[in-house]
């Protein structure tokens, strides 16, 4: 019971060391509640049954990711007890010394922990269970789902999870605990804190040497994701440049240390003013024992702002995608004259009938299922589209094939070309409603937006590769592929149709039959109830013989996609946020203990009697330098990150990059900049001392 | 002579009501301009707490204490820290040089936080290391000096502000013999060139530097006395005579 006390008095009294951490392990707790609580919310909500299905997945997804988060958690913890517990080496020193057993010490810390994850719990989850709240009304607007009732929710299922979870982490830390004092000696307990602190200055020479060399090393690593970007095929590709770029802003940071120094140095004006050779030298002389957790902060913030805004872009793009890409309510297709190509069909997994039976168009298949789709339809079009062997990519790219191929090994050549005529192409895109095109007899076009096969296509264009086609010979008629799409999806994933005159077609080679239509009906329930009856139509037994329709319809797009979307920012955040408030908080923390250590040092300076002023002064630009530093990195990295993470993401497109940018900010100006305002106000009352 | 510190009848009392422990009791006592004055006291005498509330590092409960002429008792805040950056300079018992900075960079802040310029911080610290015969020191850091030249460089940083009074608090407490007399012999050099020293100290030997010796007793002076034209030895047996009559722990002279 006396130790008891003992750690209850403890928390009290190191309540200024303990702040940040308890106000981290508040906010992991309640972080991780609400992410794991996120279906509960949507309960109540009026949604249909594949956006419950997507919901599920997501659910699964986050449970994924929560098992991730809770070991950066779990080291976060681990590393901040430690922290705490070094600083407390004499008062431990102390209590060996009037004959306390190691292991009541090591049950004094159990009670501490105990108490301090009894009670981040409680306060997390209170904050975790407020903060769904507002959450709710988040998803509801992500899911476009009507908020049928506001209810207060409260997930038990997330909140025993976050239990589990964070009790495990809690004895984990226990028994490291336990551990370190079993291994400490007495006498480096009690001395502990008058280590002598030595002082190297590193060979400026050797720092430029070293500087300049991470700075080129750095470079190239920005060069390869950025230009050589279609050349990164495989994982190991992409590994190199992060390895490159992680160990040259180690080094930059170990050089930078010596340099920034030398350099302040020599502009003795600067440095002989006021407090600023104190605050460089403090500067120095922690950044040279710091470098490494400076680089992993720095690391971490780059995750933090590319995943932000990378899952921002993917989100805000998608949505706006679909108006632009989905444009109408449906679209089904059946696959012609399957038969020709028999085999490739029945690897696919067609049976025998179904090929044979491949010769009806959309309209006359659902007309054999006995459903008269166009009957729902207010309006509709007809299309086709032909492929032969005899056009592949080998073909259209004629005399660049085999520089392409060099340059790209793992494209498909041998698939064959999409062609369409350009009076069928025409009635689409006035449907609808994009740019129609026309042709001369002898021309050709390519409408495609995948934007890394336009690239590629535009090279042969720009050559002005003719093409042979059902015994024509075809020039193009545009030196790059123009802006188009047939299918209607999410993202821009055309990557190229062949347009060609009418005439020339040989109907023998027709591969596909599109029936694309607007419904009558707006309303969202009528449509849900028109397309599930079509659905249910895989259980006519005819199914098995005549291959029904493949649809594509607005509605499937749009719930696919809010899903997508949605799953996308949520595990975006989570880890987003994560990332931030733990590197914030392990600075803050270093920060802090820094700021015991270096009472004596302040107490110093106001004994030669500096201003108070300029002691805060000193103190604000120290602590302010330490959680700058690793974000400017950082931010360089980002620029070329974010670069390069656009590219990865094109076919989500990529307008909606400055807003997410600006968010991603937003969220690291109130997390990262909030850590070092309750930093510098706790450093500030920790130097601070009563005459 | 001009008076350079005046302390009137200062009290300094701890505790509460119920419980008061009276560290300085009615003490008064003056330095004249370019005196060097040693005070000595045993353990719990009330020499540190006497040295603390000059430096307004504590403060009375009662009474006056004028350093050229103001009443420091009277001053708050900034005022405080002006006051101490330009009127005094300290000496520590653990030196309080700065672990991080290099000498010279520990004796150039003193000047800096006065917003001295870069050439004037060159010129005074250059003057005050030939007096203080720390030249060679002035580019290591104090883990890298001895005692006694990490105590010169403390004293160094002490005197190049030119303070009207340096006040050293158990100056050779952490220091060997030879250290120490090295240092007090500095300090009788600074002396003659007309710096005012107030010296606490418990150590016999220590104060047999100063030209005038303040004993004190329970808060209170118990005697006092003066070098006039006796040999530093002589001095030094004058001052024993006084510790023994003293009696209590301040028999550890040398």
């Amino acid at each position: 019971m006396m130790l008891c006390k003992l750690s209850l008095k403890n928390i009290k009294k190191s309540i200024k060391d303990y702040a940040i951490y308890f106000f981290t392990l508040i906010l992991g707790v309640a972080i991780f509640y609400v992410f794991n609580a996120l279906d509960s919310q949507t309960v109540m909500m009026d949604v249909s049954s594949s956006t419950a299905e997507l919901i599920d997945l997501m659910m699964t997804m986050l449970s994924g990711v929560s098992v991730f988060v809770s070991f950066i958690l779990g080291f976060l913890i681990i590393y901040a007890s430690r922290f705490l517990i070094k600083r407390r080496n004499k008062e431990f020193g102390i209590y060996l010394t009037l004959g306390m057993s190691k292991r009541k010490i090591s049950l004094i810390l159990f009670f501490e922990t105990l108490f301090i994850g009894i009670i981040s719990l409680l306060v997390g989850l209170g904050l975790g269970v407020l903060l769904s709240q507002v959450m709710s009304l988040v998803v509801a607007n992500m899911f476009e789902a009507n908020l049928t009732k506001f209810a207060f929710i409260f997930s038990s299922s997330a909140c025993i999870k976050t239990i589990v979870y964070f009790s495990i982490m809690y004895l984990l830390v226990m028994i490291f605990n336990t551990y370190s004092v079993s291994k400490c000696k007495l006498i480096d307990l009690l001395n502990g804190a008058k280590k002598a602190e030595k002082i190297k200055l590193k060979n400026p020479y050797l720092c430029m040497i070293i500087f300049l060399i991470s700075c080129l090393v750095l470079g190239r690593a920005y060069y390869i994701v950025t230009h050589d970007f279609l050349e990164l095929q495989e994982v190991t590709d992409v590994i190199k440049p992060i390895i490159m770029g992680a160990v040259s802003t180690f080094f930059i940071f170990w050089s930078l240390s010596g340099l920034i120094l030398r350099i302040v140095m020599s502009i003795k004006k600067f440095y002989y003013k006021g407090l600023n050779s104190f605050t460089l030298r403090q500067f120095s002389s922690k950044i040279n024992t710091t470098v490494f957790s400076t680089t992993i902060i720095c690391l971490m913030l780059f995750i933090t702002i590319c995943l932000l805004s990378a899952c921002l872009t993917v989100k805000n793009s998608m949505n706006a995608n679909i108006k632009e890409l989905a444009p109408v309510d449906a679209m089904f297709t059946t696959n012609m004259n399957m038969d020709k190509y028999y085999d490739r069909f029945r690897n696919y997994g067609y049976n025998d009938d179904q090929i044979k039976n491949a010769h009806y168009t959309p309209k006359e298949m659902f007309k054999l299922f006995n459903f008269d789709v166009t009957a729902y339809f207010k309006d509709y079009i007809e299309v086709n589209t032909y492929a032969t062997p005899d056009l592949t990519m080998n073909h259209t790219l004629g005399s660049k094939l085999d520089s392409i191929r060099t340059q790209f090994p793992f494209l498909a050549y041998d698939t064959m070309e999409s062609i369409m005529k350009i009076s069928d192409y025409n009635k689409v895109a006035k449907f609808y409603g994009i740019k129609e095109y026309s042709l001369n007899s002898d021309e050709y076009m390519i409408v495609a937006d995948f934007k890394s096969m336009v690239n590629i296509r535009n090279i042969a264009l720009e050559n002005g590769e003719v093409i042979n086609l059902f015994g024509h010979t075809l020039k193009p008629k545009y030196e790059s592929c123009q802006d188009g799409f047939l299918e209607m999806s999410s993202q821009h994933i055309n990557t190229g149709i062949i347009l060609v005159p009418d005439n020339i077609i040989d109907e023998e080679y027709l591969m596909q039959s599109h029936l694309i239509g607007n419904y009558k009906t707006t309303d969202k329930e009528e449509i849900t109830n028109i397309e599930n009856n079509i659905n249910e139509l895989d259980k006519d037994p005819k199914a098995s013989v005549y291959l029904l329709p493949s649809g594509s319809t607005q509605l499937a797009i749009k719930e696919a996609t809010t899903g997508l979307s949605a799953m996308v920012t949520f595990i975006g955040l989570y880890l987003g946020v994560i990332f931030l408030i733990s590197s914030a908080a392990i600075l803050g923390l270093k920060e802090l203990s820094e700021s015991s250590d270096n009472k004596e040092r302040f107490k110093m300076l106001r004994k030669i009697g500096t201003d108070e002023k300029m002691i805060n002064k000193a103190l604000f630009r120290q602590i302010a330098i330490f959680f700058i530093l690793p974000l400017i990195l950082a931010l360089i990295h980002s620029i070329f990150g974010i670069m390069f993470a656009v590219k990865v993401l094109e076919v989500f497109g990529n307008e909606q990059l400055l807003p997410s940018i600006i968010t991603t900010a937003i969220f690291i100006v109130i997390i990262y900049g909030g850590y070092f305002l309750i930093t510098y106000s706790c450093s500030k009352s920790i130097i601070k001392e009563r005459y | 002579m001009e008076n350079i510190l005046k302390v009137n009848k200062i009290e300094k009392y701890y505790g509460s009501r119920s419980s008061l422990t009276k560290a300085i009791d009615n003490l008064s006592f003056e330095v004249e301009k370019g005196e060097f004055v040693a005070i000595m006291g045993a353990s719990g005498s009330g020499k540190t707490t006497l040295l603390n509330c000059i430096s307004t590092i504590d403060k009375v409960t009662s009474g006056h204490i004028f350093v050229g002429g103001v009443d420091i008792t009277k001053l708050k805040g900034n005022d405080l820290n002006k006051f101490r950056r330009e009127e005094l300079g300290f000496i520590f018992q653990d030196f309080n040089l700065l672990d991080t900075l290099t000498a010279y960079e520990n004796i150039a802040l003193a000047l800096s936080i006065q917003n001295a310029s870069v050439s004037e911080i060159e010129m005074k610290i250059k003057k005050v290391a030939e007096e203080l015969d720390i030249k060679d020191v002035l580019n290591k850091y104090p883990y890298q000096m001895s005692g006694g030249q990490k105590q010169r460089v403390a004293s160094a940083r002490a005197i190049v502000t030119d303070p009207k009074l340096i006040l050293a608090d158990e100056p050779t407490g952490a220091l060997d013999s030879k250290s120490s007399k090295m240092l007090l012999e500095k300090f009788n050099y600074l002396d003659e060139l007309g710096a005012t020293i107030l010296m606490v100290t418990h150590d016999a030997f220590t104060a047999s530097y100063a030209r005038r010796v303040i004993f004190i007793k329970d808060g209170k002076i118990f005697k006092e006395i003066h070098k006039g034209k006796d040999s530093r030895k002589e001095f030094f047996d004058k001052i024993i005579d006084v510790v023994t009559l003293l009696g209590g722990d301040l028999n550890d002279a040398l």
